[in-house]
């Protein structure tokens, strides 16, 4: 019982420690206390994993009482159940390996310890959220998570383009919280609670509940349901509110491989999962998060297909999977998403940190243009490189493979109009995946060399303390597939693997459905991660000039695609604009002249008037008398009127 | 014609010298604010103004047959006396220290 | 009866007619000398209506001593016969009107008051008709019993002003030579004498002549 409460709260501690002593701690000390009390985090969680799994040990602890204001009751409590259990250590695992991999990383940036304490305070928020027995602590780990990711996309403040990109995940972020935050209002209306065990135990007494919004009448639970998932559109980047990720490789890239690859972004699937058993009786919302999935899946993996960063092409990857973990979800097949979950988190975490080390080696180039033919210079990145793409395209045995196939079945499986939709889009998408990933792997590490000569010569392997992490994950990468489909059955249907955690009902049982399907539709995947393959070492090893040739005839396409769609620059004319000439306008007109011009206006008004009347002290004496008979003549003709002076005189 | 009891204009009453009193009295204070010259014509109006206020005290002693009326207007007399004092014992000091009496050029008290 | 009237239109005239003189003319001793015919003309009017104590002291007080000290100071001070200043003629007509107005509602106010329906307070010191004490005994019978306080007050006012017209007035002149009673007075014997031994044949300064 303890285990959990000091996995949740050690990292808040390293954060604090190194955070607050910023300022005098040197570098290694910080990178000491947080990786260590990290790595402790990381044995627990592995600790609570075996408890919760094994001995089937769920339970909650509540640790002090935090609201308690008429029927609103909330308390600080950490619930630990199979799927905490899973994010746990996905969570744990990562962040610790990402911490080791700073050391390395960060070793020539003047600000260590505040990078460090802002991974840990980011860690801490990160469990905060998947141990929450409540939806007002989730959101606060929520709302942490989106802070620390400010605090360190921006880390190099200097750099505007890093402000600016901080901001824009931020206020992105927002606006999906918004709806967040008024799912969480309607649950609190109908329910009169918070608390995840009343709500999932009573969700079926309102599952035919309607409610009217200013005069519209809505099924409550699909209301609440579409609420919540645009909260986890906005933190989990699908479309719409996806402008920020790609932005947000601003970042060093350890905060890319942890925020933006396992863990941040995770956390909106987290909650569909949690929140299973409302969203079962929700079918509407289902659906739109399958759709929701299914065109964000294909968006950006065809945006990836001609990116150019090495990191952009990497972060629309992670956006492109994240769509599969959703209309996973969308379909029922909550396990397979968190599965899919899992298996990311290691092998997108191992891609991006590999990344790092090649921009590293190539003295912070991140143009794969001006990459080229290092894979001699550089081995083991280069087939650690691989073993991440590899289980990226969900190449059998490894761990995407198990996770992609499963997720794909289980769309199929559905057999609605939706789950067909999905498969294809996914389909589609996992070719696009294998395409863009070869052509990542071949343009940076085969080829002629097109970078300077001055950068050839520094080329040089990255030290042991950031190797190891990547092979750590490289391990993971290979193994957790089938560590997770054939020795815990995470996707079994009739594993008791999640228990409680995660609620199906009847009608949707696709995991079942999926395990019946005919064998050419489950090797389908398979067949489109080769040919993807294929066609890139087509495309730019076989005949090069291929790509230039197309980008050239079908120009338009190539534009589009090149420039995101164009979507930020919409954005900018619906949203950016709009907003700045309301607050230019708002501050010029309203505040400057409205609400200043009336003090000043009566200062001004004031000041005029007393110059004005102070015109009528002239100083001549004769004046003054002249004014004081008027005076008394005044005072006479009015008494005589008062007192109804008749004219008869005497 | 009338008897000349009866005739306003022949038998002088009380208005009579009430109409005196205010005539004099208006004429003082068309004298504080109609000169321009000098101040002196300012306390001399002022006077006019005091021996206007002293007729009609008398005028209505006389009418009421009370003697409190000119008791009074000797007081006013008294006043008056000191009041012109004081007041040209200040002007001959103003004049000392300003060199002129004209009132247009007393304006230091200007807003 | 006529006698009376034709009197009194002849003092009234006479006090009104130089009053008008006293605001208008231009030469400042003209302006006193008709002030003091109004003054002379206004104790006419008093005997007229039986205050003889009254016009008498009118004559002494107002004209022998505050019309004369007009004069003096009208005479010691250098006031210029400048003519009308600019801008009197553009006032004349406003503050003529204004002054019209006020006799004329002054004017209506004194009739309406004398209406029959108006009721005469009661007298608080009566005189009865038929008695032949002349004015000047009337008046000292109440002036030093019943209106002694006031009286005694009036004496103070007359003093104090006696003393302002003294404080402003006075002015420190160099060279003139005044006494000092009280250095005079605290004089010592040191201050005074001074015992010097003088050889024979010098002087006090001690320069041998010869």
């Amino acid at each position: 019982m303890n285990a959990i409460i000091w996995l949740v709260f050690l990292p808040l501690i390293g954060a604090m420690i190194t955070g607050f002593s910023s300022a005098y701690i040197s570098h290694k000390m910080a990178q000491v206390i947080t990786s260590c009390l990290m790595l402790v985090s990381a044995m627990l969680a592995a600790c609570v994993f075996y408890d919760v799994i094994i001995d089937k040990h769920t339970y909650t602890v509540t640790l002090m009482d935090w609201i308690d204001s008429g029927k609103f009751k909330a308390s600080w409590a950490l619930k630990v159940d199979s799927l905490t259990a899973v994010m746990l250590i996905v969570v744990t695992w990562v962040s610790t390996l990402v911490h080791i991999y700073s050391i390395g990383y960060m070793s020539h940036d003047p600000n260590v310890p505040r990078f460090m304490s802002y991974l840990s305070l980011f860690t801490f928020f990160m469990l905060m959220l998947v141990t929450s027995a409540n939806l007002i602590q989730l959101f606060l780990g929520w709302e942490g998570v989106g802070l620390c990711s400010y605090l360190l996309i921006g880390f190099w403040y200097q750099k505007p383009s890093a402000n600016a990109a901080a901001m824009k995940a931020f206020i992105v972020n927002r606006v999906g919280d918004f709806g967040f935050a008024l799912g969480i209002f309607a649950i609190f209306v109908l329910f009169n609670s918070v608390q995840f065990e009343d709500i999932f135990a009573r969700a079926i007494n309102y599952k035919d509940t309607w409610i009217s919004v200013a005069g519209i009448n809505m099924h409550a639970l699909t209301m609440i349901c579409i609420l919540l998932f645009i909260g986890s559109m906005g933190k989990s980047a699908q479309i719409g509110l996806h402008t920020w990720l790609p932005d947000a490789m601003e970042g060093p890239t350890p905060v890319s491989a942890l925020i933006h690859a396992a863990t941040m972004v995770t956390a909106g699937v987290f909650l569909v999962a949690r929140c299973s058993p409302l969203f079962e009786y929700a079918p509407a919302a289902l659906t739109m998060v399958t759709i929701v999935g299914a065109v964000t899946c294909i968006f950006a993996a065809s945006i990836a297909l001609v990116q150019n960063d090495i990191k952009r092409i990497i972060a629309y990857s992670t956006c492109s999977q994240l769509g599969y973990m959703f209309f996973a979800c969308g379909v029922s097949a909550y396990s397979a998403g968190i599965f899919h979950l899992m298996t990311h988190a290691f092998f997108k975490a191992l891609l991006f940190l590999g990344a790092g080390s090649v921009i590293h080696a190539m003295s912070d180039e991140q143009d794969i243009r001006h990459m080229g033919g290092i894979w001699k210079k550089i081995p083991l990145t280069y087939l650690l490189m691989w073993i991440g793409s590899l289980a990226l395209v969900g190449i059998y045995p490894f761990a995407g493979f198990y996770s992609k196939d499963i997720i794909l079945e289980s769309a199929f499986a559905a057999h609605t109009g939706v789950g067909y939709f999905a498969f294809t889009m996914g389909l589609i998408a996992a070719f696009c995946t294998a395409f863009y990933s070869a052509r990542l792997l071949i343009l940076v590490f085969h080829g002629n060399s097109r970078a300077s000569e001055e950068v050839q010569h520094h080329i040089h392997e990255s030290p042991l303390v950031m190797l190891v992490p990547l092979i750590a994950l490289a391990i993971g990468a290979c193994v957790a597939g089938y560590i997770g489909m054939h020795m815990l059955h995470m996707v079994d249907p009739e594993s008791s693997f999640w228990g409680d955690a995660i609620k199906v009902l009847e009608p949707h049982l696709v995991l079942e459905k999926a395990h019946q399907l005919e064998e050419w539709i489950k090797l389908l995947p398979l067949f489109a991660g080769l040919g993807g393959i294929l066609l890139a070492y087509i495309f730019y090893v076989a005949i090069p000039s291929l790509p230039a040739q197309l980008a050239k005839n079908f120009n338009p396409i190539y534009k589009l695609l090149l420039n995101k769609y164009y979507v930020d620059e919409i954005y900018n004319i619906l949203f950016v604009q709009p907003a700045k000439c309301l607050g230019l306008f708002l501050w010029k007109v309203i505040d400057s002249i409205l609400i200043d011009g009336v003090p000043n206006g009566m200062a001004g008004l004031s000041s005029r008037l007393a110059g004005r009347l102070s015109k009528l002290q002239t100083g001549y004496l004769y004046h003054y008398a002249f004014v004081m008979l008027i005076g008394m003549l005044g005072l006479i003709s009015w008494a005589m009127v008062l007192t109804g002076w008749a004219w008869t005189g005497k | 014609m009338g008897t000349f009891a009866d005739n306003p204009l022949l038998h002088i009453g009380l208005i009579h010298y009430l109409t005196v009193a205010i005539l004099l009295f208006t004429l003082g204070i068309c004298g504080i604010f109609l000169n321009r010259k000098n101040v002196i014509t300012i306390l001399m109006s002022i006077e006019l103004m005091l021996l206007s206020v002293n007729i009609n005290f008398v005028a209505f002693s006389v009418e009421h047959h009370d003697l409190v009326g000119q008791v009074f207007s000797m007081f006013i007399l008294t006043v008056a006396a000191a009041e012109a004092a004081i007041g040209l014992a200040i002007l001959v000091v103003f004049y000392r220290n300003r060199g002129s009496i004209a009132v247009e050029d007393i304006n230091q008290m200007k807003g | 009866m006529l006698i009376q009237t034709i009197l009194f239109y002849l003092f009234a005239a006479l006090t009104i007619i130089p009053a008008i003189m006293v605001i208008s003319v231009k030469n400042p001793v003209h302006c006193v000398l008709c002030l003091i015919l109004t003054f002379f003309n206004a104790a006419a009017l008093f005997i007229l209506l039986g205050a003889e104590f009254l016009a008498m002291i009118l004559v002494i007080v107002y004209v022998g001593a505050v019309a004369v000290l007009f004069l003096f100071v009208v005479l010691l001070l250098d006031i210029d016969m400048t003519t009308v200043r600019q801008g009197f003629l553009k006032y004349l007509p406003l503050g003529l009107g204004v002054a019209t107005l006020l006799f004329v509602e002054l004017f209506m106010v004194i009739s309406y008051s004398l209406a029959p329906k108006f009721h005469p307070l009661p007298a608080s010191i009566q005189i009865a008709d038929g008695a032949h004490i002349t004015n000047t005994q009337a008046l000292g019978a109440v002036l030093y019993t019943n209106y002694l306080y006031p009286f005694e007050v009036s004496g103070l006012i007359l003093l104090v002003a006696m003393i302002g017209s003294i404080v402003l007035t006075h002015r420190h002149r160099e060279g003139v030579r005044k006494q000092n009673i009280s250095s005079q007075v605290a004089r010592k014997r040191s201050d005074a004498v001074e015992i010097v031994t003088v050889k024979t044949g010098a002087g006090i300064d001690g320069n041998i002549r010869g």
